[in-house]
């Protein structure tokens, strides 16, 4: 290998995964390259997202790091791609009436596909490091994605829909270490980034806020509409069906006595379904567009456990494939609000399987 | 490592000659003083401003007394425009300039608009060329300043000013020229050009970074931009940066114009490899062109890849204009020219300089070929822009 692209967001991961690749340089002399990647336009003044990933701030941090390591730094403007890629269809996904999964998204097509691709073919690198809590092992010629040492930051979640190539160019420094012995690493490298708070909102959306996206970006200002229980009665008026989604609970004004939940939005008729919490519930579901690690399914039908949302816990369950990319997911006990469009990734103790994306009932 | 490098943006800034800093050093040592202090400590360092004043007006046909020091080519532009535009007020609040100039002009320009001036930007042929017919069109009896640049920073394409400046003086409108990439390649004369007011800047020609001057035709009255004191006949408030302009005139005294053919030999090597290559295409005039300069656009690649790519090869490019190398946005300047929006995201700039050689050139036209060819293959998947 002769150089190593490390993608830097401008937070502490990212930086410190640098840090750790600029170390080894040292011994191995692999050239480490710093790409900042542009990926939405600044959101203007008194709108700036002082966590975002894609602030000029961020952007100031991540070329301060590179400079205290002393590799190149370069920024790779891949705002149309992120526009089409992650933005548009995290926008499209709530006019389904589906829950987006952008950090997904953006691993797919932008960190994993544009950065690998392009930053490869320009710079000359033999593959992309991330800042990304996840192991990777080369074993009997097929690359496995392992969860993180650190099991509250593992981010196999996001990562599941890589494919043998991809992995093949990928590094991930960080995935035996924990978040605290980042954070020390950090300090003890005196990097600017080392205090930095976690990232916590969507980077693309200023303050939480998904309904002026969704108008300015798709026109959709939203209609009022029924809100109704499991037998259709209804109960309540809500705002647009775009701006909810399964498993949410506030902002529904509905009075029922119980606690209510939404339990499925109907585009079609614009209607929101809501029901009890064990309505929401469910031990049955449907994955589409599924992917595996290893490029196959383990079988047709096997036994693994399941995760339906970052940080949510696994659930033992039996995955019988349909078809050419859907799988049927049978889980132990009944899982929280599996939500379309929200991926259900499948594990077999600490090894990624690969996943799916949850599909409407 | 340096030594092996090739650099190749000339139009982003220039090295500094070894004579330029021996110039400087001894006002950031023994001559310390303040050029506006009565005291012989003050007086030196005066005599080093008036000195390159003198070297400064000598390279552009003007008398000293007409330079205006500032803190760079920004300046300049700002205090012609709205310095001008101001003190001519009165008798109208019109403003000619054209689509291709420089982020300093047209963003001065656009604070003359929101304080309530009308601007008109003439556009440009698919060479970036203003013709001068339409500035003579664009104005009217409301015009009090034109403003149009002797040599575009992005494309090099040279621009018709000394005709344009004889309109504006038969009609008796001030004209500007942003002279900034074209000093130390082309004669310059105030004169010659008709020029109410011309802007400099020292670090194009191998003077130090933060210094650059106007020149101000004698009786053109000018509202200074900076509230302070007396300095530069109260045209630039500010103790002087007696270094920089000391620079600044040994850089000026040292422009050699006899140096100009070999790198027109070198340049159009250059594009004739590079434009001889598919899906490569020369932007700017093929032949009214800045000395230094060469740029293109290229199909089915981003231009910021490719100079990051070169540059992990040890060649220094850029896409365009360093002042707006932050932006996503294609250049204004290529859009103005017409040219697609999707192809103008493949533009490349490589501007040469007196220390260019021929063997450097030979290793750029060898290193980006292939580049190109390792980039456009990794980019094949995405759209490609028609070919113009």
């Amino acid at each position: 290998m002769r150089r190593i692209v490390a993608a830097m967001s401008g937070g502490v991961d990212s930086s410190v995964a640098a840090a750790m690749l600029a170390e080894e340089a040292r011994d191995t002399g692999v050239e480490v390259i710093g790409v900042w990647m542009r990926t939405h336009a600044d959101l203007g003044e008194g709108y700036e997202l002082k966590r975002s990933c894609c602030s000029p701030d961020a952007l100031d941090d991540a070329r301060r790091v590179a400079q205290l390591l002393d590799i190149p730094f370069f920024v790779l403007n891949l705002e149309r791609e992120f526009g089409l890629h992650v933005i548009d269809a995290f926008a499209d996904a709530y006019l389904a009436g589906a829950t987006p999964n952008p950090c997904q998204a953006c691993n797919q097509y932008i960190k994993f596909d544009e950065l690998l691709r392009r930053g490869l073919a320009a710079y000359g690198a033999d593959a992309v490091a991330t800042g990304h809590y996840a192991r990777l092992e080369h074993d009997g010629g097929r690359w496995r994605l392992l969860r993180a040492a650190d099991a509250n930051k593992d981010q196999t979640y996001f990562l599941w829909v890589l494919s043998q190539e991809q992995l093949s160019h990928t590094r991930f420094p960080l995935g035996e270490l924990t978040k605290p012995e980042v954070r020390d690493r950090a300090e003890a490298l005196a990097l600017p980034t080392a205090r930095k708070p976690e990232s916590q909102e969507i980077c693309f959306v200023p303050l939480g806020d998904y309904r002026t996206l969704l108008e300015e970006r798709r026109g959709y200002a939203g209609e009022p509409g029924a809100i109704v229980d499991a037998d259709g009665m209804r109960v309540g008026t809500h705002s647009g069906y775009a701006h909810y989604t399964v498993g949410q609970r506030h902002g529904l004004g509905v009075a029922l006595g119980e606690a209510v939940y939404v339990r499925e939005v109907r585009p079609e008729r614009n209607e929101v379904v809501i029901g009890s919490r064990d309505e929401v519930a469910a031990s049955t579901f449907v994955a589409d567009a599924r992917s595996f690690i290893a490029g196959q399914p383990p079988a047709e039908r096997f036994d693994a456990s399941v995760r339906i949302r970052h940080r949510a816990p696994d659930v033992a369950c039996e995955v019988t494939l349909i078809g050419h990319d859907r799988f049927a997911v049978e889980t132990a006990e009944p899982v929280w609000a599996p939500a379309p469009g929200q991926a259900a990734v499948l594990y077999d103790g600490n090894e990624c399987l690969g996943g799916g994306r949850i599909a409407r009932a | 490592m340096a030594a092996d490098r090739i650099y190749l943006d000339h139009a982003a800034t220039t090295p500094l000659r070894p004579e330029v800093l021996d110039a400087m050093l001894p006002y950031l040592t023994e001559h310390h003083g303040n050029p506006s202090s009565l005291h012989a400590a003050g007086r030196r360092a005066r005599r080093g401003i008036d000195e390159a004043r003198e070297a400064v007006a000598a390279m552009i046909g003007a008398q000293p007394r007409e330079i205006v020091f500032t803190a760079g080519g920004t300046e300049a532009d700002n205090l012609a425009i709205k310095g001008f535009a101001w003190a001519a007020s009165a008798n109208g609040r019109h403003i000619v300039t054209s689509a291709v100039e420089h982020k300093a002009v047209l963003n001065a320009c656009a604070v003359m608009e929101r304080s309530g001036f009308a601007v008109t930007y003439v556009g440009v042929d698919r060479y970036g060329r203003v013709d001068p017919a339409d500035i003579a069109a664009a104005m009217g009896e409301h015009t009090t300043l034109v403003s149009v640049m002797a040599a575009n920073n992005e494309v090099g394409t040279l621009q018709p000013v000394a005709e344009i400046g004889r309109i504006c003086r038969e009609r008796r409108v001030a004209f500007h020229t942003d002279a900034i990439q074209a000093a130390g390649q082309l004669p310059l004369d105030v004169d010659a050009l008709s020029a109410t007011l011309l802007s400099l800047s020292a670090h194009k020609l191998n003077g130090p970074k933060g210094v650059g001057a106007l020149f101000v035709r004698r009786g053109t009255a000018l509202l200074p931009q900076l509230q302070g004191g007396s300095q530069e006949r109260q045209r630039r408030a500010g103790t002087e940066d007696v270094a920089g302009i000391a620079g600044f005139g040994r850089a000026a005294s040292l422009v050699d114009l006899d140096e100009v053919p070999q790198l027109i030999e070198l340049r159009d090597r250059l594009i004739d490899a590079l434009t001889g290559l598919p899906g490569v295409e020369l932007t700017g005039h093929p032949t009214e062109r800045l000395p230094n300069s060469a740029s293109f656009v290229i199909e089915g690649i981003e231009g910021g890849d490719l100079v990051a790519a070169l540059d992990l090869e040890g060649i220094e490019a850029s896409t365009g204009s360093a002042c707006t190398s932050g932006s996503t946005e294609p250049s204004h300047v290529l859009l103005a020219m017409g040219i697609d929006p999707l192809l103008a995201h493949g533009s490349l700039r490589m501007t040469l300089g007196r220390d260019t050689t021929p063997e450097q050139i030979d290793r750029t036209i060898t290193v980006t070929r292939d580049v190109i060819g390792r980039l456009r293959s990794a980019m094949a998947p995405r759209p490609v822009a028609a070919s113009a």
